[in-house]
């Protein structure tokens, strides 16, 4: 690779610009001497001015702006006087279906036709032209690098830093705790997150004065087993207060009917932990509805397979085996709800979940009643 | 601006010359006007995104006037009939107002979506060209970081921006996202707690991303564009090899007029675009997804086009928890999300520092590379592009499954082993490419363009006439040396038949007479 490419440039020699003789071009031509700039090519587009083809790509540049000016124009008229306000379900027929496509596609067309136009200037309007410039590449010369430090040390040694050892250390000794204190306010958003994870709207000590928590629906009905029937589920909440809001995240529930037979195989398949507190009303079964991956919902029930699936990542889970995961990335069972029937003929949850519902955390306590199977 | 006498409008002369007086421009500005910049299609990609950004302001600025970062629990009263006296927040309620009961406000809300679409892309796209034509070596490994950078926190910014209005889609992505956080490591149920202000999703995160997202990032961002876009001015951009083009020098055409009134020409070209997308194509139909609820989620719940493959690999990678009893557990969730986030941060930061050691190249480069010349990055290159592919197609698996009537099993199963073979496959299959072009190259420039005439000899044997590029030796070969350059492989392309890309609509090849001068031309190639 050759050194710099300047050989030819040095022939060119600088004018004199006192020079009375000298032209526009001559001038320009000695400022991109200047900037070690040098022209390979520079030739106008169209060689003879004022020729037809010249004057037809002025015609064509100078209509894509009158082009975009209307439609500029259209745009800030649609924008004003197009009937634009949201009246409910409205056909194609009616105007304010079709605001937001105008004022688009008239801005968008004002806007491609100035770009057009001023491109069109640029590729066909300016002169055919290369030039070469030097690249200056790879740092500053041995003189400016050794005027830098020497600069430099004159600063050090005006500071006094390398004979002023205390001083420099004492500086650095305050500037870590004040670097703390910039940061420290930060420290306000802080929040111990408790027993955030582990407490749901199920528990009565907290939310219920210690009576036990009632099933009800979105709208606020106290669930009766009657209201499900065999192969259905419905989503359930803690019967407090807010109970069915995003206050109670971890709080919803799926209550499934199972049918008899599926029914079977779960009592079957019972974990011990829910053997022993009978977590299972006659064929009802609730699970935490939020998923153990990252706690979307799993809401997907798919009687046939009695799988419930998240549809967020796919994790799947096995109604009839305790909700453990049968497919996908979520590794540990949808926890169950312990409910049964009070006097009333209502469903209630006897106690909280017995594990932590939804996505684990890091401080997530391992419970052995998780891997008893 | 100094001006001679009587060369220019007198006017302007004046007023450049009490501008002088006091700023002292005449030299600079010369300076700024002549420099050269190279031209090449794919030195616009980076542009792209710049312009998208300064329509992200402009938009961005008119939703603020209207958004209301509150989750103060309302009942929607507005004009879309269907959500009418259902409760939700407040910034999902103004959102909703913006579309509905602002003038043209459902437009700005497109437009703001589809310009980031578009800025993320183009970040992506001229992140790639950077990194096949080994723009990022040195001295530009500076810019190369701070464009990683710029992608990361356009990433979130682009995130926490679809989070804002609250809808049922972005409370999915924040929930999942708060599942990711809780699975840190010792700080991650810390780290959420502060995020959320305690249990997600409590009531104050939108006000919080809200500030991240029209004040803290922009800002972040405004500044990194400056400082990249200033180091490509300083340190000038690279080129393409080529005749006469060389490490020190820089071939192409000036600043003023030419390259800048391409650059505002390309600008409202790209505004046009997604203006019109805006008016015309719908995107993040918000009130079709009601407000958030914890309990509520439908399936095809897809983030945007740039987490997507974030999200396909936390839907790929297997059901791996680890618990150290009694007291702590690491989440699947931690090796795809954080693990995985955290690699394609510092891998591609590290790149160039990588490269630089193992190839021992210290050198400065200011011309391209083509892609083929170095197989190994390039292959490389490919991998990564097949592994983000395969991600970001499982992370749409479920819209897979469903349109194609695949198992969603099945389509899972084939992004766990895709994601792991496809881009080996990839590599060796890049790498193959690589050196055969080289090949093709070398042998173009020892024997001669292809002409596709097929000729006899009086034996009876056949060969191809081939044109060499030089005048070829007793061998019919042609001692040329490989310089990077574009090699040419077509006779158009020497001149030897008109271009065939020549009319609008449909390529005119003008048919040349096969026979005469030319013919004898092509014919005292063979060998």
């Amino acid at each position: 690779m050759s050194a710099h490419n300047d050989s030819a440039r040095d022939e060119v020699a600088p004018v004199d610009l006192d020079d009375p003789k000298l032209t526009r071009f001559e001038v320009y031509k000695e400022g991109l001497r200047r900037d070690d700039i040098e022209i390979i090519h520079y030739e106008p587009r169209f060689p003879r001015p004022g020729t037809k083809a010249e004057k037809r790509m002025e015609r064509i540049v100078s209509g894509l702006f009158l082009l975009s000016g209307l439609f500029a124009t259209l745009f800030v008229a649609a924008f004003i006087w197009w009937p634009w306000e949201y009246e409910g379900a409205a056909t194609w027929r009616d105007p304010q279906t079709w605001y937001t496509p105008v004022i688009g596609a008239t801005l968008g067309f004002s806007l491609l036709f100035f770009a057009l136009g001023v491109l069109t200037w640029a590729k066909k309007l300016l002169p055919i032209e290369e030039l070469v410039q030097d690249r200056h590449d790879g740092g500053s010369s041995k003189d400016d690098r050794r005027i830098a430090e020497s600069t430099v040390d004159t600063l050090v040694e005006d500071m006094g830093l390398r004979r002023r050892p205390f001083l420099v250390k004492s500086a650095l000794l305050a500037a870590a705790p004040l670097g703390l204190a910039a940061v420290a306010p930060l420290g306000a958003l802080l929040k111990d997150p408790g027993d955030m994870y582990t407490v749901t709207g199920w528990n009565a000590e907290r939310y219920n004065d210690g009576e036990p928590i009632r099933l009800m629906m979105k709208d606020g009905a106290l669930v009766r087993p009657d209201m499900v029937s065999a192969g259905g589920q419905i989503t359930v909440y803690p019967a407090i207060d807010h109970g069915a809001t995003n206050q109670f995240p971890t709080a919803p529930t799926l209550l499934i009917h199972l049918r008899e037979a599926d029914a079977e195989t779960l009592r079957g398949n019972l974990y011990p932990m829910y053997q022993d507190v009978d977590a299972i009303w006659g064929n009802f079964v609730a699970y935490s509805k939020i998923c153990t991956h990252v706690g979307c919902p799993a809401s997907l029930y798919e009687q046939q397979s009695q799988r419930l699936l998240c549809p967020c990542h796919q994790s799947q889970f096995n109604v009839v085996d305790n909700a453990a995961p049968v497919f996908g990335p979520a590794t540990r069972h949808l926890p169950m709800l312990p409910i049964t029937v009070d006097d009333e003929g209502y469903f209630v949850a006897t106690s909280d979940f017995l594990v932590p519902p939804g996505p684990a955390f890091w401080n997530r306590p391992s419970l052995p009643e998780e891997d008893e199977k | 601006m100094k001006r001679r006498k009587g060369t220019s409008d007198s006017l302007l002369t004046k007023a450049g010359g009490e501008l002088d007086d006091r700023f002292k421009l005449a030299a600079p500005v010369r300076i700024l006007f002549n420099k050269v910049f190279p031209d090449h299609w794919s030195f616009l990609l980076g542009e792209i995104a710049l312009f998208s950004f300064i329509l992200l302001l402009l938009s961005g600025t008119f939703l603020a006037l209207f958004f209301e970062p509150s989750m103060v629990e309302v009942t929607y009263n507005g004009a879309y009939v269907p959500l009418q006296g259902i409760e939700m927040s407040r910034a999902y309620e103004s959102s909703l107002d913006l579309s509905f009961e602002v003038r043209g406000g459902l437009f700005m809300r497109q437009m703001h979506h589809w310009a980031t679409l578009l800025f993320m892309a183009s970040i992506l796209i001229h992140m790639l060209r950077i990194f096949f034509t080994g723009a990022f070596r040195a001295p530009r490994e500076t810019n190369w970081m701070i464009g990683i950078i710029l992608f990361w926190v356009g990433f979130f910014e682009g995130f926490f921006g679809y989070s804002l209005p609250d809808d049922g889609l972005s409370g999915t992505g924040l929930r999942i996202m708060e599942g990711m956080t809780a699975s840190v490591p010792f700080i991650g149920p810390w780290a959420s707690a502060a995020l959320f202000r305690g249990q997600f999703p409590g009531t104050d995160v939108i006000s919080m991303i809200y500030i991240i997202h029209v004040f803290i990032f922009p800002l972040i961002l405004l500044a990194l564009i400056t400082v990249h876009i200033g180091l490509v001015f300083a340190q000038k951009h690279t080129q393409w090899p080529g005749p006469g083009r060389t490490e020190h020098n820089v071939i192409g055409f000036r600043m003023f007029p030419n390259y800048v009134m391409k650059q505002v020409g390309f600008m409202l070209f790209i505004w046009g675009v997604i203006a019109a997308m805006a008016g015309l194509f719908q995107i993040n139909p918000i009130w079709l997804f009601g407000p958030y609820e914890v309990s509520v989620v439908s399936s095809a719940s897809q983030p945007d086009f740039y987490v997507m493959y974030l999200d396909g690999l936390i839907r790929l990678f297997p059901a791996w928890e680890f618990r150290i009893p009694p007291y702590f557990t690491l989440p699947a969730v931690f090796w795809p999300a954080i693990a995985g986030m955290g690699l394609s941060v510092l891998l591609p930061l590290v790149y160039p520092a990588l490269e630089r050691r193992f190839t021992k190249d210290r050198a400065h480069h200011n011309l391209l590379q083509r892609p083929r010349d170095n197989p190994g990055r390039t292959s490389l290159g490919v991998m990564v592009v097949v592994f983000w592919v395969v991600g970001a197609v499982s992370g749409g698996n479920d819209v897979f499954a469903e349109k194609f009537d695949i198992s969603l099993n099945a389509m899972t199963w084939a992004g766990r082993i895709g994601i792991v073979v496809l881009p080996i496959i990839a590599y060796y299959v890049t790498y193959r490419i690589c050196l055969g072009l080289q090949q093709h190259d070398r042998e173009v420039l020892a024997h001669g363009l292809e002409t596709g005439i097929l000729m006899r000899d009086p034996n009876g044997r056949f060969y191809e006439v081939h044109q060499p590029l030089a005048e070829p030796d007793e061998h019919g070969h042609t001692q040329i040396e490989y310089n990077g350059w574009v090699v040419p492989k077509k006779m158009n392309r020497v001149g030897a038949l008109p271009p065939t890309d020549r009319g609008f609509f449909k390529s005119i090849e003008e048919p040349s007479d096969n026979g005469g001068a030319a013919r004898d031309e092509i014919e005292s190639g063979k060998h």
